[in-house]
């Protein structure tokens, strides 16, 4: 177990400088860091002192150690647009896109877990039938217009939900929650609901599918001539047994949720790390972009690995014991 | 009196074609303690059988005539709460292969601890110490240690015994055996036949044991029902069946078992294949392979009728008797 543990973090490490390799890139070949921080009018001999300074005058590779080292203590540059260092930046960021995937996961395995179930049960019901036409839509329509659309309709038309911003939030040393506020809990709504649903209705057909399937083998059929309750078959043994391929798509999707909440932020002028990236794009503010990518990148592995934790958990097959 | 009577089931499958007519007036009994033998072809509706007793049928397949009657009480007009309180507690099933019938994701014991408090008032503790006593009863070695493994754990032998533990752990009186061996390697058939018999006789359970293997026929049953094409061709007692049968596809049936008297004897076969079932003739279904077909055979169709030693669907072996 702990032996899987460490050879999954190192099997990450390659991933992780790969992916540090493309962030250091982008200092290199995107724009130029000297116009960024010396202005438009510098001699030859102040660009020669400020690369020496920057350790810009040293071979590449050594640069890239450089770039490592200073990540590693979680130095990530001063972003060009706001002066400040862009650790800082993520950091208070972070919580309002933490809350608001985590509130649109939990929102979409709730309602997507039960209702695959029950799709997947009643598959001939009339409930059934009108479930799946309306999760196609959520499938195909895009973020945006799903979030446009909500605002239009609650926040225009019907007046009873805001269509931007957080809210109050109360502060925790260096966190920030609008889950403590009436006006945050209420902001709160619309933009999990719109980041939420694509994922709820992927989530419901996932596990409607696997769940006709499960139903159909021979495990199933047995434990119905053991007369168990259809409770305990339903919910015991057939959604058990979905669990493995559920698993590995909400995890992709919960890393998905935190990378591309970035069109849902700007929907709704969400004060996250996706609306924070989008403004630093518009100006080429390469540091914020550059640790941006890290931390995605960092999610997405630490994601797989509770992921692969998770299997253990579920699946006895995966823990070994002989015969 | 019997503990199962099967008075003339019919059961159906509506298609976009029709109704396909899988099962047509089946009759049977089994007595309490008894070993019922179901043989036939693949295809002649052993499975479909147990199914229906069992309410299991798969829709839109559905009793469409006829009666199950258990202990005193009919089972083919119960709700479906009532038929799920039934099964397990006094009808089991095993199926045939004991590598997908266990639940992967949990425990042997936790499966039989759960089957016995769905249908027994039993206290965690009381129930886990049941599991232990199922496991040892069907020859599970280390018993108590293995209560909580897995059935990955298991070979394919012993899982069949934790499926036929699982099958008897709430004491039904009557278990429905569905090609229980066919699955398993050679070595290991004898001794999960020879496990039935006895746990069978300790609890004075009766089976209703579905197989291919004449030589288990021979060896464990009571009685033997044949059946062809969705019909009971012929029934009676296991050493009149086997020795004497008098409908021509149980002689077809028997003379295709390699015996060891006989040894010289070219095994036989009988000649064509089993009607679909929507081709099934005019008739006696078996009619067009029947080599002492007459021409009543292909107008009227027999019904069963005792013979010297059986009972059989087939008028020439009716007339001998007569
Ligand atoms: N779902 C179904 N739809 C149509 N026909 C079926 C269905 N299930 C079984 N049958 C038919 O019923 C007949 C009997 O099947 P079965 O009881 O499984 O035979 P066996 O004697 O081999 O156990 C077969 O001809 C099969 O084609
Ligand atoms: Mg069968």
């Amino acid at each position: 177990m702990i032996a899987f543990i460490i050879a999954r973090l190192l099997q990450a490490i390659p991933v992780l400088l790969v992916v540090g390799f493309i962030s250091f890139a982008m200092f290199q070949f995107v724009g130029d860091p000297l116009v960024a921080l010396l202005g438009q009018n510098f001699t030859a001999e102040e660009a020669d002192a400020m690369r020496h300074n920057l350790g810009m005058d040293q071979p590449f590779l050594v640069q890239y150690v450089n770039f490592l080292g200073r990540v590693l203590h979680g130095d990530f540059g001063i972003s060009y647009r706001l002066a400040k260092p862009v650790g800082e930046l993520l950091a208070e960021r972070l919580p309002a896109t933490a809350e608001l995937a985590l509130c649109a996961a939990i929102l979409s395995l709730l309602v997507g877990v039960p209702l695959g179930v029950l799709t997947g049960i009643k598959r001939n019901a009339l409930i059934s039938r009108v479930m799946m036409m309306l999760s196609l839509v959520g499938v195909s329509l895009p973020t945006f217009l799903i979030g446009v659309l909500l605002i239009l309709l609650f926040a225009v038309q019907l007046g009873v939900l805001p269509s931007y911003g957080r809210g109050d939030v109360v502060h925790f040393a260096h966190w920030s929650t609008g889950l403590l506020t009436g006006t945050g809990r209420v902001a709160l709504i619309l933009p999990a609901v719109t980041l939420g649903l694509f994922q709820m209705t992927l989530i419901l057909r996932l596990v409607r599918s696997e769940m006709l399937e499960v139903m159909r083998s021979d495990h199933i059929k047995f434990a119905r001539a053991r007369g168990l309750t259809p409770r305990a078959i339903n919910f015991h043994h057939a959604l058990s047994n979905t669990l493995v391929p559920v698993i590995t798509i909400v995890g992709l999707q919960l890393g998905m949720l935190i990378a591309f909440s970035i069109v849902t932020e700007t929907v709704f002028q969400w004060p996250g790390m996706g609306l924070l990236l989008v403004q630093s794009i518009g100006v080429a503010d390469i540091p914020v972009m550059s640790a941006y990518l890290l931390l995605i990148a960092v999610v997405f592995v630490t994601i797989n690995l509770v992921v692969d934790l998770l299997y253990f958990a579920v699946d006895p097959r995966l823990r070994g014991g002989g015969k | 009196m019997a503990l199962l009577d099967v008075i003339d089931l019919c059961v159906e499958f509506p298609t976009r074609r029709g109704i396909l007519r899988a099962l047509d007036g089946v009759s049977f009994s089994i007595d309490p303690g008894e070993i019922l033998g179901v043989v036939g072809e693949s295809g002649a509706g052993k499975s479909l059988t147990g199914a229906a007793i069992i309410g299991l049928l798969e829709p839109p397949g559905h009793v469409a005539g006829g009666q199950i009657v258990f202990d005193g009480k009919r089972l083919d007009n119960l709700s479906q709460e009532e038929m799920r309180a039934i099964r397990g507690r006094h009808i089991g099933a095993i199926f045939q292969d004991p590598l997908t019938t266990l639940d992967p994701l949990m425990s042997v014991g936790k499966q039989l601890i759960e089957t016995m408090q769905t249908h027994m008032k039993l206290s965690d503790r009381d129930a886990k110490a049941r599991a232990v006593q199922w496991l040892e009863e069907v020859g599970i070695p280390a018993a108590s240690e293995r209560v909580f493994a897995y059935p990955h754990q298991f070979s394919g032998g012993m899982r069949q015994r934790v499926v036929i533990a699982l099958a008897l752990c709430a004491e039904p009186r009557l278990v429905i055996a569905d090609e229980p061996t066919t699955a398993l390697d050679v070595s290991i058939q004898a001794q999960i036949i020879t496990l039935m018999k006895r746990l069978a006789a300790d609890h004075g359970t009766s089976i209703m044991l579905v197989t291919h293997d004449m030589g288990v026929i021979a060896e464990t049953c009571d009685r033997v029902a044949v059946m062809y094409a969705g019909r009971i061709a012929e029934i009676g007692p296991v050493e009149n069946v086997v020795r004497s049968p008098h409908h021509p596809y149980t002689e077809g049936l028997m003379g295709s078992i390699p015996s060891l008297e006989a040894r010289v004897e070219r095994l036989r076969q009988i000649d064509g294949a089993m009607p679909r079932l929507n081709a099934i003739p005019k008739g006696c279904a078996f009619n067009p392979r029947c080599g002492k077909v007459i021409e009543r055979c292909r107008e009227e169709r027999p019904v069963l009728l005792p013979t010297a030693t059986t009972m059989a669907a087939c008028f020439r072996a009716n007339e001998e008797a007569a």
